[in-house]
């Protein structure tokens, strides 16, 4: 069939909300475009379990350091599903990793962040997840059937993962003087880097526009980063946290906040590889690896030993 | 002894056992060989540490001064903690890691299971929820042992000089102290005898299946249950009680 009435008949398909499955006709540039995002999702997930872990053993209560734990491995369960769903697309999780390893593929830069204080748990609780939440939500929507469904098993657990985030630092604004002065140090060193987690402002994203027309995407950056503001400032007030923005204010007719200017170039320095911790998680997910490759092939020639017994 | 005074005393010494292995645990968490064993780790971990929190409440309930499991996670010296020493060995290379694993669930398993029989409330009800997890731990570490002794050459020798290393602190586990001994005539809890006899027979299995030798040595650290600790323990509880012991006064829900 030409190419050009199958353009045709899958927009027509995503149109009316049709979900496109696997062995479905698809445009390429939607198969790749695709990869690229559910591989640099599932590399965040795995990449995000380091900053978290970084305060696993140093969990200040039996009850908490439970609860990290649990959440540090929804993110590897996360990471799981999402290289599954790229698999269905016919990429290759091995492949996929390797690219992460190489430097080639990209994370969310978030995690390029240090967790300095037991409140930076609570801060990427509360904001890094609470950011990938309105994306996420926006995502269990997605034209792509196994990448919506993935999502909608992922939203509920990190729903739970905002919500133990917010605790934390809800917890630690009605402390101590320090425990209070605790929290508001990491909202002021992690706000502006949640707000880049949108990426950039729509007038500068070309490749958005596809997504949106392909109903990957729902909605633009600038409306997801309005939205989570709009929540946002609300709970740091209600807990007694000031937002790290002098222009932040209510716009009565607009019906939202205004804020101020976010610091571009910090954000592609930071892609570019200049964050303060992009050497570091890269390193270690390679050490992990590396480490790890005797005892992923031990299990391999195993595993082989036993087909044979089993075939003979 | 009495039995009030003996109980508290188990509950400690298990309780210990099961933070500090968790602890170790954790140290893996996002550096594991794959995101599947990371998250069969985690499982693990996450039933010792729950299992921790029950042993040393009731403890604490035991104690009768109003500390609770955070109290004495958290406060107690490192001649205070009465954990073995298997638990609190570092964990090496993943062989090391599954080596003093497998030694500890199958004792932990053969354990709970004498002690579902249990004449205290608590414990009974303790050991009938924990074998479920611990079965699987058992599952778990013995399936890598035999996978790493029956895989590669490579696999096969680091199994095999970790089994040889940790072997000295698997004796401890067998020892009847006086709270024990106490215990044990009150039917509250297990024989060891029988519970060792049952631990040696896994054992065997299992390294034979994974083309292992047992170890010939025969000599046995001790100390742990005594609050007398390899180096390494310090280091663990420095990390752990840092921000309780920053913050005194601090509340951390």
């Amino acid at each position: 069939m030409d190419e050009n009435i199958l353009l045709e008949n899958f927009q027509k398909k995503v149109d009316a909300e049709i979900k496109v499955e696997p062995k479905d006709w698809m445009p390429e540039k939607y198969r790749k475009t695709l990869i690229r995002q559910i591989s640099q999702h599932a590399h965040s997930e795995v990449v995000g379990m380091l900053p978290e872990a970084n305060w696993l053993t140093r969990a200040p209560s039996l009850r908490r350091k439970m609860i990290l734990l649990a959440k540090i491995q929804d993110e590897a369960g996360h990471g799981l599903y999402l290289y599954s769903s790229a698999e269905t697309l016919g990429a290759d999780r091995q492949d996929l990793i390797e690219e992460l390893l190489s430097g080639k593929a990209k994370y969310s830069s978030i995690f390029n962040y240090p967790t300095l204080t037991w409140a930076d748990i609570g801060a990427v609780g509360w904001l890094v997840d609470g950011a990938a939440i309105m994306n996420q939500v926006m995502l269990t929507r997605a034209s792509y059937g196994p990448y919506a469904r993935a999502m909608v098993r992922i939203c509920k657990e990190e729903s739970f993962h905002q919500r133990q985030g917010f605790e934390i630092v809800a917890n630690l604004a009605n402390g101590t003087p320090e425990q209070k002065e605790m929290a508001q140090d990491a909202l002021n060193r992690w706000w502006w880097p949640s707000l880049m987690m949108f990426g950039p402002t729509d007038d500068n994203s070309p490749n958005s526009a596809l997504s949106m027309k392909w109903k990957i995407k729902r909605k633009s950056n600038d409306e997801l980063r309005q939205d989570f503001i709009d929540r946002t400032v609300q709970q740091a007030e209600a807990i007694g946290l000031t937002v790290p923005d002098k222009d932040l204010k209510w716009n009565e007719e607009k019906g939202h906040y205004d804020f101020g200017t976010i610091n571009w170039d910090e954000f592609f320095e930071v892609i570019k590889g200049n964050g303060p911790c992009n050497q570091e998680r890269l390193s270690a997910r390679q050490e992990a690896y590396n480490k790890g490759s005797w005892v992923r092939e031990a299990a391999k020639a195993y595993a082989a030993k036993k087909q044979v017994s089993k075939a003979a | 002894m009495d039995v009030k005074e003996a109980l508290k005393i188990f509950a400690l010494n298990h309780g210990d056992d099961a933070l500090v292995l968790s602890h170790r645990i954790t140290e893996w968490c996002g550096h594991g060989p794959e995101l599947e064993e990371d998250i069969a780790l985690s499982n693990v971990g996450l039933d010792l540490l729950g299992q921790a929190q029950s042993l040393l409440n009731y403890a604490g309930e035991l104690g009768g001064e109003g500390k609770n499991a955070d109290d004495l996670a958290y406060r107690r010296r490192e001649r205070e903690f009465t954990s073995l020493l298997l638990v609190e060995q570092p964990n090496g290379n993943y062989a090391n890691t599954i080596a003093r694993q497998f030694f500890y669930d199958t004792f932990h398993y053969y354990f709970l299971q004498g002690l579902k029989n249990s004449q205290d409330e608590f414990l009974k009800g303790f050991a009938e929820k924990s074998i479920k997890e611990v079965a699987y731990h058992l599952r778990h570490s013995s399936k890598w042992v035999i996978i790493f002794g029956d895989g590669t050459d490579e696999s096969h020798q680091k199994i095999q000089e970790a089994v040889e290393q940790i072997w000295k602190y698997t004796g401890e586990m067998f020892e009847v102290s006086e709270a024990y001994s106490t215990l044990q005539k009150a039917n509250i809890l297990p024989n060891l005898d029988e519970v060792k006899s049952n631990y040696q027979t896994k054992i065997s299995e299992v390294l034979a299946e994974a083309k292992l030798k047992i170890p010939e040595g025969t000599f046995m650290s001790t100390g742990g249950r005594n609050g007398i600790h390899t180096e390494n323990l310090g280091y663990m509880l420095t990390e752990m009680q840092y921000l309780v012991r920053t913050y005194p006064d601090a509340n951390w829900d």
